[in-house]
């Protein structure tokens, strides 16, 4: 489904990523953690091409995303993506913001794209608030609508970007939920995240990255069994002592 | 000093009331024209494609580095020529109002593309990466979701460069079109009375000039909150 091959990408002299390799097959959840600056948001903003990259190959779906004419907006129509940040647009409301990238990018009547987005919004617990901007729900919330609209264009896999790190603790869990239902229907996840709970629980194989460079890459339980590689096992034991 | 007289402008009203609509009339074009070419040059300025952007600052600075008076003049003599005959008219046809609002048009777009282009700057990346992330081309992207909120960021900035707009529309005198101010001293030397005709125009540009600047200012605390 995803395949990252050798990818090298540079910001001026500063080389972000170093020959990346990662394969992701159909219906598979793989995390993606490392410490802060190891490019592991890089990477998978490379999927989507909203990264380019100067070295090596990257194919979704059968599409290389960094070959010249190569219909990128077609692409990522079904590549969804969730950020830290949410990026709800905050002048439209949350029906909205479902609705319109169907109808604009899609094709979809309104009607068609409201079935969809009321389904979506009911299935993240969030119907009741359709109505309201982005601005007045809390970030958890927000990350839920933000997910509910990714899930709207019907995307063949999901690209997380640190979904939860921007929340409030207590709100952590509600965003969580909705990504291990997504993971346990079989939806194709690449998730950058720090929440070994939920790897432990959904993901299939963890990444571990730490300089640009993909250190670690193996089977969940492989991986939290303390047999990869040195800077994993010091990375995990920093983020699960306390 | 002569004492002032202000007999004469009660009588004058009807024809300074034409004037200020000719001053309107001028100023809604200006603004409406100016704001939709200032959107376009704004688009490109921020493209990622070096030669649109790098015309658009080449346009923007050279209107921002003249005179308006002398670019108003200037197409005072050029454009009428051109008018007349793109578009066949007889000789004779007074294109000036035309002439006066493509001049207006053209130079405040530089400054609307100024204002427009912080605007768009002031809307977070991340929300240009959801847009594109979602499937939309970037022309979509930047009216449906960048535009829009760059707009709602800026409407203060606009609305006090449309009261400058306001003011300098008193320029097109130069060109002896007869707008709010031209009337006021038209009549003024008429009657010999410039003085009061031109502190009474004075007067007025202050009191609607002061009254819209307290108002955007209202605003700006309302989106401010």
């Amino acid at each position: 489904m995803i395949s990252i091959r050798n990818v090298g990408k540079w910001y001026g002299a500063f080389r972000a990523l170093r020959g990346c390799s990662v394969e992701v097959a159909r219906g598979e959840v793989v995390v993606v953690c490392g410490p802060s600056g190891s490019g592991k948001s890089t990477l998978i903003k490379c999927v989507n091409g909203l990264e380019p990259f100067q070295e090596g190959e990257i194919v979704v779906n059968g599409v290389s995303v960094g070959a010249r004419g190569t219909d990128l907006p077609r692409l990522r129509a079904h590549v969804g993506m969730v950020f830290q940040h949410f990026e709800l647009f905050p002048h439209l409301t949350v029906r909205q913001n479902l609705t319109v990238p169907q109808v604009k990018v899609l094709g979809r009547s309104p009607e068609e794209a409201w079935e969809k987005g009321r389904a979506l919004l009911e299935r993240v617990g969030l119907l009741a608030h359709a109505g309201k901007h982005p601005g007045r729900l809390s970030g958890g919330q927000q990350q839920r609508v933000a997910i509910a609209r990714a899930l709207a264009m019907d995307p063949i896999c999901m690209l997380f970007d640190e979904p939860t790190s921007a929340l409030d603790p207590e709100m952590i869990n509600e965003v969580l939920d909705v990504m291990v239902g997504l993971a346990r229907d079989g939806m194709t996840m690449v998730v950058v995240t720090h929440e070994m709970g939920f790897a432990r629980r959904v993901a299939h194989r963890v990444v571990f990255m730490d300089e640009g460079q993909v250190v670690d890459d193996a089977a969940t339980d492989r991986f939290f069994a303390a047999s990869g590689s040195e800077r994993a096992r010091q990375f995990l034991s920093k983020i699960l002592t306390h | 000093m002569t004492e002032l007289d202000w007999s004469a402008i009660p009588a004058a009203l009807p024809l300074l009331g034409r004037g200020a609509r000719v001053t309107l009339e001028i100023t809604g074009a200006a603004l409406a024209g100016g704001i939709a070419l200032g959107t376009v040059l704004a688009v490109l300025r921020v493209s990622p494609a070096r030669p649109l952007s790098w015309l658009s600052a080449a346009y923007v600075n050279t209107f921002r580095t003249i005179p308006l008076v002398m670019v108003l003049l200037w197409f005072f003599l050029v454009v009428p020529d051109v008018l007349v005959r793109v578009f066949a008219l007889p000789r004779s046809a007074d294109v000036r109002f035309t002439t006066t609002v493509v001049a207006f048009v053209l130079f405040e777009a530089a400054y609307f593309a100024e204002i427009i282009r912080a605007g768009i700057q002031s809307v977070s990346r991340g929300q240009l990466s959801a847009a594109l992330a979602l499937g939309m081309r970037r022309e979509q992207a930047m009216r449906l979701i960048i535009l829009p909120q760059a707009f709602r960021n800026m409407t203060p900035l606009l609305l006090t460069q449309a009261i400058v707009l306001f003011q300098d529309t008193s320029l097109v005198f130069v060109i002896g079109l007869l707008d709010f101010f031209g009337t006021a001293d038209a009549v003024g030397r008429r009657d010999g009375r410039q003085a009061e005709l031109i502190l009474f125009a004075g007067a007025i540009y202050f009191t609607v000039s002061f009254a819209a600047s307290h108002l955007v200012k209202q605003l700006e605390r309302r989106l401010a909150t």
